[in-house]
């Protein structure tokens, strides 16, 4: 089979159910007088109207940098307080039990927590609460990726008397960066729910709140559209983090694949 | 693909020096947990933080003593509990059955992916919304997100868990004659538990954080709706304590799903080594 030929097979297996699933769900919901199932043709139409310019700019686009905003800092806090705890057994034997805790509490119930202190209007409640969502399962994975660092890498590092910021960035981050990846993948869907509900609180501006304004007022076609955009948006964030994941973890592959070869 | 699973506690074989670092670990835990205690204490009451913020330990224990002695906290707790093992209990099965009859073909492992690789990120509290205008404060609403949340968890490592069956066992049944069912039983399913498990610990999890969303967000009953309660009637302990049951609630389900992990796993290589 030539390449060209291999490629489109490929598009196509990977078109066939999404197309069938909107042609379903565009016939099934043509005639559509529910009022909470309205026709497809309807949600496409308002889209465009919907989405305008200054709605991604007063909304989708504040409320994505809250995200990024809260989320870098839970990537920075978690990895250095994750290696600092990882690497003394002390500490981690000390911490571990309220981190554990900490990390059960579900991210939305900070909300409230946080409103009490700082009220829930303006930008920084919804980074911390972001923050604070994201930070535990960067933070524990970090703990676990430092933990179990090679031990022959970590003596040779001290043998050569690396020195500290060598030592830090070249064996701690790169040797638990897996780890980390991993929790960091899982913080990252955390970090886009509470992103909706730190929006839901309160008199609000942003993508979350939009959507619960749109329920509110029974426009239900933008209700929709809103939906649609925030799981594009998901998706979008996943492939991302997909890449990144990609370029930054290409050593790692290499090393496990030359480790099964061997 | 590797499943992680998490380092077992020591059990009773370790040799002697193992065993009190162990202990001393726990020490140096439960100590960890009581400076946190103190110092919730202190800083309040030195007007470091302010107390109607953030009241002492000792008044949120005396809240969450009341809230005991109240029946409206335990039928919220039951509620709570329901929701959570409900949809947990619909999205394992949903999952394993779909997972299984997506991995074992091949056909439609490959049709369905790029629909699941989409479908899988999209946000559960996207369809907050919709949930409220069809259901209401109905503990159905908490449903449909604790089920859409925690049904991914568990059909992704399902399939991750089917397509780990080595190609020279599965051949090996085949040549043998292996009925389907005997091959499912015991080819796929022992390869595929592993992953099952680990879906299940993930699911358990997310399936709680909607279930409480749900409840503070939509106004489904149970523990995150009375939270809403005490924080809009500025009862700020009761909250507290509140919080600190929902916490405690997380903390027992990844107990329970360590512990189901170690149980259903007891034969697994990943496990025994840890053991023995």
């Amino acid at each position: 089979m030539s390449l060209a030929r291999h490629l489109l097979l490929q598009l196509v297996t990977a078109l066939a159910l999404p197309v069938v699933l909107v042609t379903a769900w565009w016939i099934a919901s043509a005639d559509s007088t529910d009022v909470f199932w309205p026709p497809l043709s309807d949600i496409v139409d308002a889209f465009a109207d919907t989405w305008t310019w200054d709605r991604i700019t007063g909304d989708v686009l504040p409320s994505l940098a809250r995200l990024a905003i809260g989320y870098t800092i839970a990537l920075v806090v978690g990895v250095l307080l994750g290696a600092a705890i990882g690497l003394s057994r002390d500490l981690r034997a000390f911490l571990e039990p309220t981190l554990e805790f900490f990390r059960a509490v579900p991210p939305p119930v900070l909300v409230p927590i946080i409103a009490v202190f700082a009220g829930y209007t303006g930008w920084t409640s919804k980074i911390i609460t972001i923050a604070l969502g994201c930070l535990w399962p960067i933070l524990l994975n970090a703990v676990e990726g430092v933990r179990g660092l090679d031990e022959v890498l970590v003596d040779t590092a001290r043998s050569y008397r690396l020195r500290r910021r060598t030592r830090f960035l070249h064996l701690i981050l790169r040797g638990s960066s897996p780890q980390v990846a991993a929790g960091a993948r899982q913080a990252l869907s955390i970090g886009v729910i509470v992103m909706v509900i730190s929006e839901l609180f309160g008199a609000n501006r942003g993508l979350g709140a939009s959507i619960v304004q749109f329920q509110r007022s029974f426009a239900i076609p933008q209700m929709w559209t809103g939906i649609i955009l925030l799981g594009l948006i998901g998706f979008a964030l996943s492939l991302l983090f997909r890449i990144v994941e990609h370029y930054s973890l290409a050593w790692y592959r290499g090393l496990r694949q030359a480790d099964r070869g061997a | 693909v590797t499943v992680a699973l998490h380092p077992v506690p020591a059990g009773r074989t370790l040799p002697r020096g193992l065993r009190a670092g162990q202990a001393r670990d726990t020490l140096l835990g439960i100590l960890g947990l009581l400076t946190v205690v103190v110092v919730w204490e202190v800083l309040p009451r030195l007007g470091v933080v302010d107390a109607d913020y953030l009241p002492p330990f000792s008044e949120v224990a005396a809240a969450l003593t009341d809230q005991l002695g109240t029946s409206v906290f335990w039928t919220a707790l039951g509620q709570t509990l329901r929701g959570w093992a409900i949809g947990l209990g619909i999205s394992m099965v949903a999952g394993i059955a779909a997972g299984m009859a997506i991995g074992s073909v091949r056909l439609l492992r490959e049709l369905t992916a790029s629909t699941i690789e989409f479908l899988r990120p999209i946000p559960s509290v996207a369809l907050i919304p919709l949930v409220v205008l069809l259901y209401g404060s109905q503990p159905r609403s908490a449903l449909v997100l604790v089920v859409y949340a925690a049904f991914w968890q568990v059909l992704v490592q399902v399939l991750y868990g089917v397509a780990d069956v080595d190609p020279v066992i599965r051949d090996t049944a085949r040549s043998y004659r292996f009925s389907r069912w005997a091959r499912f039983r015991q080819v796929i399913w022992p390869t595929a538990l592993p992953y099952v498990v680990t879906g299940f610990r993930l699911a358990a999890a997310v399936a709680l954080i909607l279930e409480i969303t749900a409840e503070l967000v939509i106004g489904v009953p149970g523990l995150g709706q009375r939270v809403g309660v005490a924080k809009s009637s500025a009862a700020v302990d009761t909250m507290y304590a509140l919080v600190l049951v929902i916490g405690l609630i997380g903390v027992a389900v990844n107990i329970l799903a360590r512990s189901v992990e170690r149980r259903v796993l007891r034969w697994h290589p990943s496990v025994r080594r840890e053991q023995s």
